[in-house]
């Protein structure tokens, strides 16, 4: 029966349907880690801030993120934010704004701990040749704190990845919802085929997460090579 | 090579950390051509008073006159300043993510936006003073304590500055280096560039300065020429400074 089993994934459409919905998952991950990203080394930057009110509200952004789940603010978004406001938005495109603000917490939170890990006299000495906040920061301290929070930044990325299986919950048809649709369809033929299309799925996540982890380690090697 | 034209004109600057007063009333002239250098013992605040003159700390009081233009309230444009009154810091400060080259061409570039080629020249030149233009593709880390000092030294020298600090520019670096980093030093006060130097190599001070000011405990206690300071100096405090360096 175990020859059987694997044809479960080859049956009609059923793999193109699982690539499918990977490129959903994808599309979703790809986004919001760019949207996430770009806001989180702002927030990062900002969050540098002297100022003791700037720094506290940053933190309770973060905070709002870590305390509350994710599914939670996917359905506020879904549910709450769309009737409230009354637009009207699709699951995809909900999905990657609570990602991206959720990334962005997340990165913030890892831009700041790496540029307050740079050495004060880095920032003195950038002053001392007449670099403006500005000119300061974008070439002496970000390339520097993107060293060195590259390893958080890349967990953040995987992170983010798996976690958009919760997507499922507000109607996205994504590559887990596409597994669970094909085990239904062919569970009286094939009782074998939850363990093969897990299986596949189990795959096709590590298809997108090892590269990233691959590309941070020659990164790394590279800069400290 | 010192004029009688004053540059940095400090008057009565008063600066203190919460409790800790760190400069008391120091009064001070740096004319153009000038060398300066400033003694003192641990903690008497010298690190403190260069760095008031570049903006790196806040005064409390008193007033610091580059020009004639003075650089104790807020709308000063520091970025402006800094490109005329360099600094040297005590730790290798180079960007470690850059080469040498980018290190030096930064500021003249991105700050003053000047012509590339230009710089790239007077990069060349520079780096070929201080011995070092064979290794301006190399990354800090690739050089030693003593090469990243005079690269530091050229990065700041590249922005054509008008007066130069350093702060202890040796104190960080094994004995058998100390001497090339000085003799860039003194080659440009040979040049007549106006400086203020920190430093705890006395024949150093001796050699290079036109003028010590002995601080202690944030006042300025003496300032003499370098012969009368080491041989005779006027007060009893300097004389049990100078002490400690003799065996
Ligand atoms: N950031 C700071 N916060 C609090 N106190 C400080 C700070 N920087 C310096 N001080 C204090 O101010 C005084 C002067 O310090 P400063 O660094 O100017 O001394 P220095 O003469 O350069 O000493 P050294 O020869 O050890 O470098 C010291 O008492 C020091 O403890
Ligand atoms: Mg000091």
């Amino acid at each position: 029966m175990q020859s059987l089993g694997i044809s479960v994934l080859f049956k009609g459409m059923n793999m193109q349907r699982l690539l499918e919905g990977l490129l959903v998952t994808a599309r979703i991950a790809f986004f919001s880690i760019i949207i996430g990203s770009l806001l989180g080394i702002a927030l990062g930057v900002i969050w540098t801030s002297k100022s003791k009110w700037i720094r506290l509200i940053c933190r309770i952004y973060l905070e709002l993120f870590r305390i509350i789940p994710i599914l939670v603010w996917l359905f506020i978004m879904y549910f709450g934010v769309t009737t409230a406001l009354n637009i009207d938005l699709s699951g995809e495109v909900v999905s990657v704004i609570v990602f991206s603000l959720w990334g962005a917490a997340e990165m913030g939170d890892i831009v700041r701990g790496a540029l307050e890990s740079l050495p004060k006299h880095q920032v003195e000495s950038g002053k001392a040749i007449g670099l403006g906040f500005w000119d300061l920061y974008r070439y002496v301290l970000i390339p520097q704190a993107v060293r060195r929070m590259l390893p958080g930044a890349i967990n953040l990325a995987t992170r983010m990845i798996k976690t958009t299986s919760l997507v499922v919950l507000i109607g996205v048809i994504d590559v887990i919802k596409v597994g669970q649709q094909i085990i239904e369809n062919s569970r009286i033929e094939v009782p074998t085929a939850s363990f093969w299309v897990y299986g596949s799925v189990f795959i096709l996540y590590f298809i997108i997460c090892y590269p990233l982890s691959k590309i941070s380690r020659k990164l790394e090697n590279k800069w400290n090579g | 090579m010192k004029t009688n034209e004053v540059l940095l004109e400090i008057k009565g600057l008063h600066k203190r950390y919460d409790e800790i007063i760190a400069l008391d009333d120091i009064n001070l002239n740096i004319n153009k051509g000038e060398v300066v250098v400033i003694l003192g013992p641990s903690g008497c605040g010298k690190s403190t008073l260069l760095r008031c003159l570049n903006g790196l700390e806040k005064v409390h009081g008193g007033d610091i006159r580059y020009r004639g233009k003075s650089l104790v309230n807020n709308d000063v444009n520091w970025q402006e300043i800094r490109q005329h009154i360099g600094m040297v810091f005590q730790n290798y400060e180079l960007f470690p993510h850059m080469t040498v080259i980018e290190n030096i061409i930064l500021g003249p570039a991105k700050v003053q936006k000047r012509d590339k080629s230009e710089v790239m020249e007077q990069a060349k030149q520079l780096l070929e003073r201080v011995g070092l233009f064979d290794r301006k593709d190399s990354y800090p880390r690739q050089l030693s304590g003593g090469q990243r000092q005079r690269i530091a030294i050229v990065r700041a020298l590249c922005m054509n500055p008008e007066i130069m600090l350093f702060d202890e520019v040796t104190a960080a670096l094994d004995p058998e280096m100390v001497r090339e980093v000085l003799d860039v030093i003194l080659g440009l006060a040979k040049q007549g560039m106006t400086m203020v130097i920190v430093t705890h190599e006395m024949s150093f001070a001796r050699a290079v300065a036109d003028k010590i000011v002995f601080l202690d405990k944030g006042r300025i206690c003496e300032i003499s020429e370098p012969n009368e300071f080491f041989t005779n100096p006027k007060t009893e405090r300097a004389q049990q400074f100078l002490n400690i360096f003799q065996y």
